[in-house]
């Protein structure tokens, strides 16, 4: 059995695998039973000062969904905590107490001035929470009042709220950094300049889910308006994914750790984020969609896998897909792969050859009795036919030996890598020499 | 003391009324909207849809189901009416296990294909029951047509023949219409007066009008119908049956599985409808299924279907075999009838076993009777008083392309056509070309 216990800039816990700051974090009640069903630990939901934020009290929650309406994307308009800050303090000591072994951490938000953070820490430390979290992510009525992802969205601020905090607490600081931005290692590397232990992303992206088309309303609509939401799901998972692996690669921030969070709904979109480098992972909507027991899956699926691949604990795999995150230019053009389609698992649905055909390279033949072949002399290998096959494993992209000629080109495939940067139609060519 | 399924010889009220309502309810109820949805998530919008290509009236399936996905059951209705104008029907009553479904590429994939044929219900079902009738006549032309046959043929020819703004009489032996969509369908599959609500909603096209009680050969000829009108479409159906040609085939109580049927859907009361304790059905089709299945569902103690050949070689399908026998009907395949044994009316029915030889089907030698007290023939339908001047072919009216017969602006479609399945859906498709051959010919000129 693999050895999922994890720690995370001191923090320990049985497994990788957190409740995000988020509705199932906002209370002693759900708190106790997340920890009970067998999360690891916990980001509890924000806190904020006193007098508390309200909500609206119409829909808060929009949804994109797949087919057999699997919940593919969710977006909220709920703000931080809606609860008394003494309240919230009452439980998170109580739950801890109780539940020693298992992370807690809190997210906090308060105004851009060093009184407010000042104030709150001490409260929060004596608790007994293993650490903070500064949300610098919500973008949506938060923002508008300069806390959120207003701060995270200026990296000058991040880095003094960050330093801030670092003055004024002993727990370790991670930062909840949005996603709202153009490049996310800009807020990264501030949140390290100011101190950070850790920074945690992705927060919500910014969103609109759909519109009612009676009302002509963004939803979800409130008394007739709608007004954006901040979106999560496994449809926001490739964001997530890419902006860890930005900052796990990015040389000024190599290193500082990382909490993934993003549309992680299974093990293996846990395993992924760890794999670019994520020390912990925090969840959310997987468990606002099919309760805290999902958390069961996650961790056995974990194991299987790491048992099956002989990856003895976290660190064994955190961050082993780093090194093989490139850049373009460097991919090597010299690797030629073609698609092959096994006739045995074939459905002939067809739309392999619909998707080639009408919007790809014409590298498919669809033959008498609905025989669907790759044409080689024809196939670029950009993949689209496996993404849009019904049956996983059907098609695959097998590369070519080197030596071989690829009958689309005419060229034999060579075995040496060759780039971009190299390459004879790159203007920058001989710059780049 | 009423009757129980072991009163013997034919009585009515084996089973009371409650009993006979639960037996004889739809079949396979509309699917609500969430089922729908779910139904229709599971399709995978096939480039070149096997199933469009198994459609005898090649309906756009992979886009009517996507529109029923997309929350417009009513599109999705017009795009199987447009090809298929008693969709609604055909979503009843096709054997989609051996046509749209069979192909479906999740049977291929998980043996569980797209429920395509419900899907067409709810979606057919949906455009109707809100009263729309989405087909509008194209301006006059003043030419009138004669249709023989107020069946599935006919009634699609007509429809499309009026849509081309053509007016159209239509002439039928009976006085309802709908040939063996009213008189020949099992009753499950066709609750609440289907075919009739179906047909007044096709005749919301205008320009129809149906005359009944009008068989050709007696109150109208063919060559009076093309005296009168500009072109005549034939669609009158089988209203033959096939005998045993066995001894004692006029013995009492040994009638056609047709008639038995055609009874039972006009039945309002199904408690006054008599049925023997000991059923035996002779033939492989739908109709020895229809007639056998009904026969247990009101109350007959035993139902025995008996076909002379192999079970592969039965046209009724695998589905149908097993919803028989899953309402206890004995399938009892390679025996062929040898005599009908009785004072007067059938008491026993004696078979003897077949297989298959060099030259044919042939006896064993070996046989077995079995208790009757009502054998129904289903051996097949033939055509009965086509007119003079007609070619025939295999006993059914030649016809070439699109319906065309043997003589000038006439043509023919459905079961009493040359070729085909002797499908529903099929005599849609032929009355629908047919018409569209019509017209074009029409306006040549």
């Amino acid at each position: 059995m693999a050895d999922l216990r994890t720690e995370f800039v001191g923090v320990k816990s049985p497994n990788p695998f957190w409740l995000a700051s988020a509705p199932p974090t906002d209370k002693e009640y759900n708190v106790r039973r997340a920890f009970e069903a067998g999360w690891g630990g916990v980001v509890w939901k924000t806190l904020g000062l006193d007098p508390h934020v309200v909500n609206v009290n119409g829909p808060r929650y929009g949804a994109v969904w797949g087919a057999d309406r699997r919940l593919l994307g969710l977006n909220n308009i709920e703000l931080i905590t809606d609860r008394p800050l003494e309240t919230n303090l009452r439980e998170i000591k109580a739950v801890k107490r109780d539940w020693p072994d298992r992370a807690m951490i809190v997210s906090l938000m308060v105004p851009c001035d060093e009184e407010s953070w000042k104030f709150i820490l001490p409260l929060v430390e004596e608790t007994g929470a293993d650490a903070v979290e500064l949300n610098f992510g919500c973008p949506h009525g938060m923002s508008e009042r300069g806390m959120g992802s207003a701060v995270g969205q200026v990296p000058e601020y991040i880095e003094m709220v960050t330093r801030w905090c670092k003055a004024n607490t002993r727990m370790p600081v991670f930062v909840k950094l949005t996603p709202n931005i153009t490049d996310i290692r800009h807020p990264a590397r501030a949140a390290k300049a100011g101190g950070a232990d850790a920074v945690s992303l992705i927060n919500t992206i910014n969103s609109i889910t759909s519109v009612n088309l009676d009302l002509f309303a963004p939803e979800p609509t409130i008394d007739g308006k709608g007004s954006h939401g901040g979106y999560c799901g496994p449809a926001v998972k490739p964001i997530a994914l890419n902006m860890v692996g930005e900052i796990a690669r990015d040389p000024e921030t190599a290193g500082l750790p990382i909490s993934g969070i993003g549309g992680i709904t299974t093990w293996r979109d846990a395993a992924e984020f760890i794999a670019l480098g994520a020390g912990s992972v925090q969840v959310c909507t997987a468990a606002m969609t099919y309760g805290f027991k999902v958390v069961q899956e996650m961790i056995s699926g974990l194991n299987q896998w790491m048992d099956d691949k002989g990856h003895a604990d976290m660190d064994a795999i955190c961050g082993r897909a780093v090194p093989n995150i490139s850049d373009w230019q460097y991919l090597n053009l010299n690797y030629v792969a073609k698609a092959k389609i096994n006739q045995d698992l074939c459905i002939s649905c067809g739309r392999c050859f619909a998707a080639c055909e009408d919007t790809s390279h014409q590298a498919i033949a669809m033959n008498p009795g609905r025989v669907f072949e790759v044409k080689d002399d024809e196939c670029v290998a950009c993949n689209l036919c496996v993404n849009v096959c019904p049956v996983e494993g059907c098609i695959t992209m097998e590369p070519m030996t080197p030596g071989e000629t690829d009958p689309r080109t005419g060229k034999v495939v060579e075995k040496d890598y060759a780039n971009w940067t190299t390459h004879p139609n790159n203007p920058m060519a001989k710059a780049a020499e | 003391m009423p009757a129980s399924p072991r009163s013997p010889g034919i009585v009515a009220g084996r089973l009371d009324a409650a009993a006979l309502a639960e037996r004889f309810s739809d079949i396979s109820p509309k699917l609500d909207a969430h089922e729908a949805l779910v139904a229709a998530d599971r399709c995978y919008f096939c480039h070149d849809a096997p199933c469009m290509e198994a459609c005898p009236t090649s309906i756009d399936i992979p886009l009517f189901i996507r529109q029923i996905a997309t929350g417009t059951p009513e599109a999705a209705a017009r795009t199987i009416l447009d090809q298929n104008i008693l969709g609604g029907m055909c979503a009843r009553v096709c054997p989609t296990e051996t046509l749209c479904e069979e192909v479906c590429v999740r049977e291929t994939a998980e043996g569980k294909p797209v429920e395509i044929g419900r899907l067409q219900r709810y979606a057919t079902d949906t455009l109707m029951d809100a009263g729309v009738h989405p087909f509008s006549r194209a301006e006059a032309t003043g030419k009138r047509l004669a249709v023989v046959g107020a069946g599935p043929a006919g009634l699609s020819c007509a429809h499309r023949l009026a849509m081309h703004g053509h007016d159209v009489v239509v002439f039928d032996a009976r006085e309802k219409p709908g040939g063996l969509n009213e008189f020949g369908i099992a009753s499950y599959k066709s609750v609440d007066g289907f075919a009739q609500r179906e047909i007044d909603w096709l005749l919301q096209i205008g320009g129809i009008e149906i005359h009944g009680g009008q068989t050709l050969g007696d109150a109208i000829t063919l060559d009076g119908l093309m005296a009168e009108f500009d072109a005549v479409f034939l669609g009158m159906g089988l209203a033959g049956v096939n005998s045993l040609g066995v001894e004692g085939d006029d013995r009492g109580n040994v009638t056609d599985a047709v008639d038995f049927i055609a009874d039972l859907r006009q039945t309002e009361d199904l408690t006054g409808l008599p049925v023997g304790r000991h059923v035996v059905v002779i033939g492989g089709g739908m109709t020895a299924i229809d007639a056998a299945v009904q026969s247990r569902l009101l109350g007959a103690e035993s139902v025995t279907l008996v076909y002379r050949r192999s079970q592969e070689r039965m046209a009724a399908s695998v589905w149908e075999q097993d919803l028989a026998t899953s309402k206890g009907v004995t399938i009892i395949h390679n025996a062929m009838p040898l005599r009908v044994i009785g004072n007067g009316a059938v008491r026993e029915m004696e078979f003897e076993y077949t297989r298959d030889g060099a030259g044919g089907l042939e006896p064993t030698g070996e046989t077995f009777r079995l208790p009757a007290d009502q054998v129904f023939r289903a051996i097949g339908q033939k055509l009965e008083g086509a007119p003079d001047g007609l070619t025939l072919e295999g006993g059914k009216i030649a016809v070439t392309g699109a319906g065309r017969t043997s003589l000038a602006m006439v043509w023919a479609g459905g079961d009493c056509a040359s070729g085909g399945d002797d499908l529903t859906v099929t005599a849609v498709a032929e009355g629908r070309d047919a018409a569209e051959d019509i017209h074009a010919k029409l306006m040549e000129a």
